[in-house]
């Protein structure tokens, strides 16, 4: 064994200790999450707390539970982009709108909301539809850190500018900044939006069903899960979903076994899947 | 099993054009391709090499296994990464010097996968991407062929690959080619 080989069979046992302190300190789990990305992470905060080894990190973490808010912010969901594939927002407004809208009322999660790029894109189409005042969305992360800057709204100005494109591609009808403040280089989003979004920290690898959703968006985060923990959130998204129930996911993740089974994908929508009823052939 | 790895940025789509027709029918080795197009261009740019190919040219698939004698392209968008199961999986955690998907990412996490298995290529292109990840291709016993820069359409790679990595062959397309073709089936 060559002495990088015996480097990065040492580290693999600080990543497999870190993992272990994070569940038993913290209750944490991140056992089921891919090993490629999750290293990467763990070295980018031993990296950013300036610890040297992730040994040091895990006892810096096992001794500081004030900062444990910044460590799952770096291991979590990282930023969106507005509007992030155009063609998933033009398939949701066609397809899965127009049975929104025969709902009396209408709930909707969005799984992993990080920063809320995504959400606000979404309440901005549901406005638009007409379809915002009879819902409600519950916008869910790990992280409170993130939690905290997507109720806050504001966004690098620069931003807007792609995200703009990005809306009349996604079938925006009005113009992008009308939903918006801009100020010093900032973009704070219209309060309105959120009238009907509630925030609030879910942890999908161990929390469960807390609602009844006609629709559940939950795009590029189970990138981030191995097949086990992806085939459980995804029976987790089938027992919270209404007969029938739509679920949204990024424009290249694969379902496999577990997916097929629940969720059939509809057609001329892609990254959207629906609920299979118990008689259903699969 | 040898796997290569290729990277490629601003010119890169045509050194890739003028390598991939070059590669035997028989090639054992998979191949795993990043290269810096715009958005949603991944799939235009795997069409395009298909036609010029004749080993099956694809989208490497999330989850899906590396398949030896395939040649698997970087969606846009997403950076792509081996898992120790040699399986793809994808992330889009921060863009790196602007670039998802990132050369370093596929390099380092293949370089820890397949180590003295694993031979790294960059190829032409204007930034820097692709040499740290060449140098842990290098250090964990992997082999580093970089496109002569004077062949290269934008130098800028190849030279910044040679700086920080070194290379095992320095040559232009059809060398390197020739080279890959060394990795036939038994």
């Amino acid at each position: 064994m060559t002495e990088e080989d015996d480097h990065l069979a040492l580290e693999a046992i600080e990543v497999d200790l870190f993992i272990e302190a994070m569940l038993r300190r913290y209750g944490y789990d991140f056992r089921d999450y891919g090993r490629t990305s999750l290293t990467r992470r763990v070295r980018n905060l031993a990296q950013q707390f300036g610890t040297g080894t992730i040994s040091a990190l895990t006892a810096l973490v096992l001794h500081s539970p004030e900062r444990i808010g910044e460590v799952i912010g770096g291991l979590s969901v990282p930023a969106s982009d507005f509007f992030r594939d155009p063609a998933i927002f033009r398939a949701l407004k066609a397809h899965v709108f127009p049975v929104l809208a025969s709902y009396a009322r209408i709930t909707i999660w969005q799984a992993g909301c990080a920063r809320g790029e995504e959400v606000y894109s979404l309440a901005i189409l549901l406005k638009e539809a007409g379809l915002y005042e009879k819902s409600r969305i519950f916008a869910t992360d790990i992280s409170e850190t993130s939690l905290a800057s997507a109720q806050e709204g504001i966004f690098p100005l620069s931003d807007m500018r792609d995200a703009s494109r990005r809306y009349f591609e996604s079938g925006g009808t009005q113009s992008l900044s009308a939903h918006y403040h801009a100020r010093y280089e900032r973009a704070k989003l219209d309060r309105g939006l959120i009238d009907n979004v509630t925030f609030a920290e879910h942890n999908l690898v161990t929390d469960g069903v807390f609602c009844e959703a006609h629709l559940i968006l939950c795009r590029n985060v189970m990138i981030y899960f191995n097949d086990r923990l992806q085939a459980r959130v995804l029976n987790l998204f089938a027992d919270t979903l209404v007969r029938g129930g739509f679920l949204c996911v990024g424009d290249r993740e694969n379902l496999r076994v577990a997916g097929a089974s629940l969720f059939r994908p509809v057609e001329g929508a892609p990254s959207v899947f629906r609920l299979r009823s118990p008689v259903e052939p699969p | 099993m040898t796997v290569i790895v290729i990277g490629s940025s601003a010119g890169g789509p045509q050194a890739l054009h003028d390598l991939l027709p070059l590669l035997k029918p028989g090639l054992a080795a998979p191949l795993i391709i990043v290269s810096h197009v715009g958005e949603n261009m991944g799939d235009l740019l795997t069409e395009g090499l298909a036609r010029t190919c004749t080993l099956p040219v694809r989208i490497a698939a999330e989850r899906m296994p590396v398949e030896p004698g395939v040649v698997h392209v970087a969606p846009s968008g997403y950076h792509l990464l081996i898992e120790p199961d040699r399986r793809f999986a994808y992330s889009v955690d921060e863009r790196i010097r602007f670039s998802r998907p990132s050369i370093d990412v596929l390099f380092v996490s293949a370089a820890e996968v397949y180590r003295d298995e694993l031979v790294g290529v960059v190829l032409s292109g204007a930034n820097a991407d692709g040499a740290e990840g060449l140098r842990t291709i290098r250090r964990l016993g992997g082999l580093a062929l970089v496109q002569d820069p004077n062949e290269a359409i934008v130098p800028t790679m190849p030279l910044a690959a040679i700086e920080q990595a070194g290379a095992d062959i320095c040559a232009p397309t059809a060398i390197l080619a020739a080279h890959i073709n060394s990795y036939v089936r038994p």
